[in-house]
């Protein structure tokens, strides 16, 4: 076996929730890892670490990734949103109000990954109605199987904004 | 007084869930934290002969490669691995104890790293040689080494010859798959190491207390020496009831590093753990022509470990549903080169109802007789097999208010007879009953003379809403608003709980509660009656209450001092009351939920797809707490049964004996577009004799009779019947 040393780190910014943070980091590194290993925003959840379950989404300069398919290094310079920078200083998002409004989850583990999944689909337009939110919310598992209610959470969200 | 209970209050952990507060058991920090990342076999039988973790100890930042020939203590007897959930036969398997390969996936290292990645780089390092011995993973090939471990009740008269005689009669094989729970956060523990010898446990559990005892027994620890904490668990449904690998693993890397240590098990590991077994159930039906039963036999074969005889109840559910003279169970099991099944929502029910509503749906047809209609005429009363009255059995109403808000007097009975354009309709419906069982639990209230009260309970909240109900409880029973109540659970130092499983704990800790808050009551008024010139002189304690923050007499509530005025006489700052409720065994009754299920599926014709685009359960189950996340509950065991019926199915490769779709992409689960309308009914069922609030709970009964349901509806649209689940299109194509 050749080389045993673990490859060089590279430094990298990255501006979450509106704060820039300078971290170094392995290329190896997902953005998923470095949010919740390096930055302690564990807001952000892993489910499966192979982009199948959704539960590791963020906004990335608005849209929504997987974070965990996504290498840190590749996203320099990117602004990135999380849960806990969604909404402004101590109030709820009309999403995260709606979730709450609607029982849209039970262990709260998808939670996350949900609604920053909602917030970018709202941001696409793309979604007209329930049958529309339901299939672009297919990436996004939760297997407490509270689909219906995040389903009419989205919907209240996207009639009051 | 129930401002709270019984309504649709908002989850008090809400806020937490949603902003990304709530912390599950990988993500505590500690100083220092290693990672370990897990390596397991890659055979299904025989013993490791070399393991060779060098090259792996070289990369840079690997701090230790943990291997049976390289660890501290473990304990050598079976009975210090038995858990409370551990079955009664058998040799619990231990993480990283010897040589010995028990089933593939099966940890035979840890790597130990300062950060994950390069754990998980190293663990590719460690080299491994086996010797290899024949095993067997196949239980349709293994099938006639089945042997007969229980008989879940005792047979009645004489079965066999009912059937040889039964004017109508069915019988047939249901093979339900093995499942695996996938809850969505990943097992996980961070043991924090507290620079003494004691260790701080976050682990991903359905019973703290469970796994300290579990913990402490394996690793020779003093009760002092471990806690363990757990206050959000990302989902588990059974896979948390025992100790899982990495709690041991983890525990095991901090005692002998003397550092704080994080494992987390990815995704594929998770299989390597307990699950749903597979299980070929065989059910017979004797009918007379009008529909009543003469004979009803069962009898269950599923798979186990070679090292834990893992069986639950199966086969005796038509006990409690249909009535029939004659009647005959059987549990059977085939041990394999596999991990031990574990608990997975509704254990045996789920599968043995499943099949148990499909054979009765196939009766109906021979009968051609309505499938509610046939289940109407052979309603039971009683539970047969100890003869006994149920506290409360509202499974009529289910039907009928079912069957109601589904329309199903618009069935046409003919299989193929409905169309939507494109789509065959296809309607169903199925029967679902669960046990309501309630366990020893205690709470602690501490009540402080600014009306604030803090409830603490070891017990566990893994989605199912128990933060909330016992804030619910504890408001009602103190008369104070649910904002002035906060909760702290899942904590091994807090007061006793069992593992949170069996759809109990609902009602188990409620109780509890309120036994606490009886005793802070009858303090209260204590003091509020020796006040001087009190407004409550004269009156008994047992006519005073609790209400709005006064302690006031029952039936005059003009009559009050307030909280602190009672305290500040008492001359006290806080009360502290703890309370282990213990329920009075009653052995003259049973005691079960019910629930009706009517599910609608539209199948495409020439592709086969199935979509389940209605389902309505209309449930009994006593008193509902909380009827916002009691329907959520529901609703989830509904997605659950439609996991079943169309996608669920763990796949082995027999020939190494390895899951070959452990991931969940290939293992499906329902996402958001599998899924439509689901209605959930709550029918009224008064109970004072189950217990003093009436509670049954809700956990389980969701998902039973949801997959028998939608095959039923598939067999409906299509006039095919598949009796081995799940349904995919390929078998309806066949
Ligand atoms: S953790 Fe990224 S998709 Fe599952
Ligand atoms: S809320 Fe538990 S996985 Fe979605």
């Amino acid at each position: 076996m050749a080389d045993m040393t673990i490859p060089e780190r590279i430094p990298i910014n990255l501006v979450v929730n509106g704060e820039r943070r300078a971290l170094e980091v392995v290329p190896w590194t997902t953005l998923l890892d470095a949010l919740r290993d390096r930055l302690e925003l564990t807001g952000t959840k892993k489910g499966c670490d192979h982009g199948q379950c959704g539960a590791c989404t963020v906004l990335i300069d608005g849209r929504r990734v997987n974070s965990c398919l996504t290498l840190a290094v590749m996203k320099d310079g990117a602004e990135i949103t999380t849960i806990e920078g969604l909404a402004g200083d101590g109030a709820l998002h009309p999403l995260q109000q709606a979730f709450i409004d609607h029982d849209a989850f039970q262990c709260g583990y998808c939670t996350p990954g949900q609604i920053c999944s909602a917030a970018g689909l709202v941001a696409e337009g793309r979604a007209r109605d329930a049958d529309e939110i339901r299939e672009l919310m297919s990436g996004n598992l939760c297997r407490c199987g509270a689909y219906p209610n995040i389903v009419a959470a989205i919907e209240q969200a996207m009639s009051r904004s | 007084m129930n401002a709270y209970v019984g309504t649709p209050t908002s989850r008090i952990d809400g806020r937490a869930k949603v902003t990304g507060a709530a912390k599950y058991a990988g993500e505590f920090a500690a100083d220092g934290l290693l990672h370990g990342f897990v390596v397991e076999a890659t055979i299904a039988r025989g013993r490791i002969a070399r393991l060779d973790t060098s090259e792996a100890l070289k990369v840079k930042g690997v701090i230790d490669v943990l291997t049976h020939e390289h660890r501290p203590p473990l304990a050598d007897k079976d009975e210090a691995w038995k858990d409370e959930v551990a079955p009664e036969k058998g040799s619990p398997f231990r993480p990283l104890y010897d040589d010995r390969i028990k089933f593939n996936g099966q940890p035979i290292a840890l790597v130990v790293a300062e950060d994950w990645e390069t754990a998980r780089f190293a663990a590719t390092r460690v080299r491994v040689e086996y010797e290899q011995e024949a095993f067997a993973t196949d239980l349709e090939s293994e099938r006639g080494k089945a042997a007969e471990v229980d008989q879940p009740h005792k047979p009645r008269g004489d079965a066999a010859a009912a059937l040889t005689h039964a004017a109508i009669r069915h019988e047939a094989d249901y093979v339900l798959p093995s499942e695996h729970h996938n809850p969505m956060e990943l097992y996980a523990t961070t043991a924090v190491w507290d620079g003494n010898g004691g260790l701080t446990v976050y682990d991903k559990t359905q019973g703290v207390q469970n796994v300290q005892k579990f913990l402490c027994s394996v690793f020779g620890k003093k009760p002092d020496e471990i806690r363990v904490i757990s206050p959000y668990v990302g989902g588990a449904f059974g896979s948390g009831l025992r100790p899982q690998h990495q709690v041991v693993l983890a525990t095991l890397a901090a005692l002998a590093l003397k550092r704080s240590v994080r494992v987390v098990l990815t995704r594929q590991q998770m299989y390597g753990l307990g699950f749903r077994p597979l299980t070929i159930e065989r059910v017979a039906l004797g009918a007379k022509p009008d529909g009543t039963l003469d004979a009803v036999t069962h009898e269950a074969i599923a798979v186990t470990s070679r090292f834990e005889d893992f069986s639950r109840n199966d086969t005796g559910w038509a006990e409690q549903l249909y009535k029939s003279p004659n009647s005959r169970y059987s549990h059977k099991l085939v041990r394999l080169d596999v991990s031990t099944p574990s608990d997975m929502r509704a254990p045996g029910a789920a599968t043995g109802v499943c099949a148990l509503e499909c054979a009765m749906d196939e009766l109906a047809v021979a009968l051609k007789l309505d499938p509610v209609e046939l289940r109407l005429r052979c309603y039971s009363d009683r539970d047969q097999s100890e003869g006994l009255p149920y506290t409360s059995k509202q499974l009529r109403e289910c039907y009928a208010r079912g069957a109601e808000a589904f329309g199903w007097s618009r069935r046409s009975p003919a299989p193929r007879s409905m169309r939507d354009g494109k789509e065959l309709v296809g309607w169903g419906m199925a029967t679902g009953v669960w046990e309501a069982l309630q366990m020893p639990v205690a709470a602690r209230i501490v009540l402080t003379a600014n009306g604030h009260a803090e409830v603490s309970c070891a017990a566990s909240d893994i989605g199912t809403g128990t933060y909330t109900i016992v804030a619910q409880v504890a408001a009602d029973a103190l008369g104070l608003p649910i904002e002035n109540i906060s909760v702290r659970l899942a904590d091994s130092s807090l007061p006793q709980a069992p593992v949170e499983g069996g759809s109990w704990m609902a009602a188990s800790s409620a109780h509890a509660v309120l036994g606490a808050a009886e005793e802070i009551r009858r303090e209260l008024a204590r003091y509020a009656k020796a006040m001087p010139a009190s407004p409550l002189a004269g009156v008994d304690v047992p006519d005073i209450i609790l209400l709005d923050g006064a302690v006031a007499k029952a039936a005059d509530r003009s009559r009050s001092v307030s909280i602190a005025d009672a305290m500040r006489h008492g001359q006290v700052e806080r009360i502290e009351k703890e309370k282990l409720n213990e329920f009075p065994e009653d052995k003259s009754h049973a005691r079960n939920t019910h629930s009706a299920v009517f599910a609608e599926v539209k199948v495409d014709e020439e592709l086969g797809v199935i979509r389940v685009t209605r389902v309505v359960s209309a449930v009994a189950a006593g008193r509902i707490l909380n009827t916002k996340t009691g329907r959520s509950q529901i609703m989830g065991s509904v997605v659950w049964g439609i996991g079943m019926a169309l996608h669920e199915e763990t796949v082995t490769d027999h020939r190494f004996g390895r899951i070959m779709n452990a991931n969940i992409a290939e293992y499906h689960i329902p996402v958001n577009a599998d899924v439509r309308d689901i209605d959930v009914i709550f029918v009224d069922e008064p109970d004072d004799r189950i217990n003093q609030l009436g509670i049954k709970g809700l956990g389980e009964i969701g998902i039973v009779g949801v997959p028998a349901a939608i095959a039923n509806a598939v067999y409906h649209a299509t006039g095919k019947r598949i009796r081995r689940f799940p349904i995919t299109l390929d078998k309806l194509l066949e």
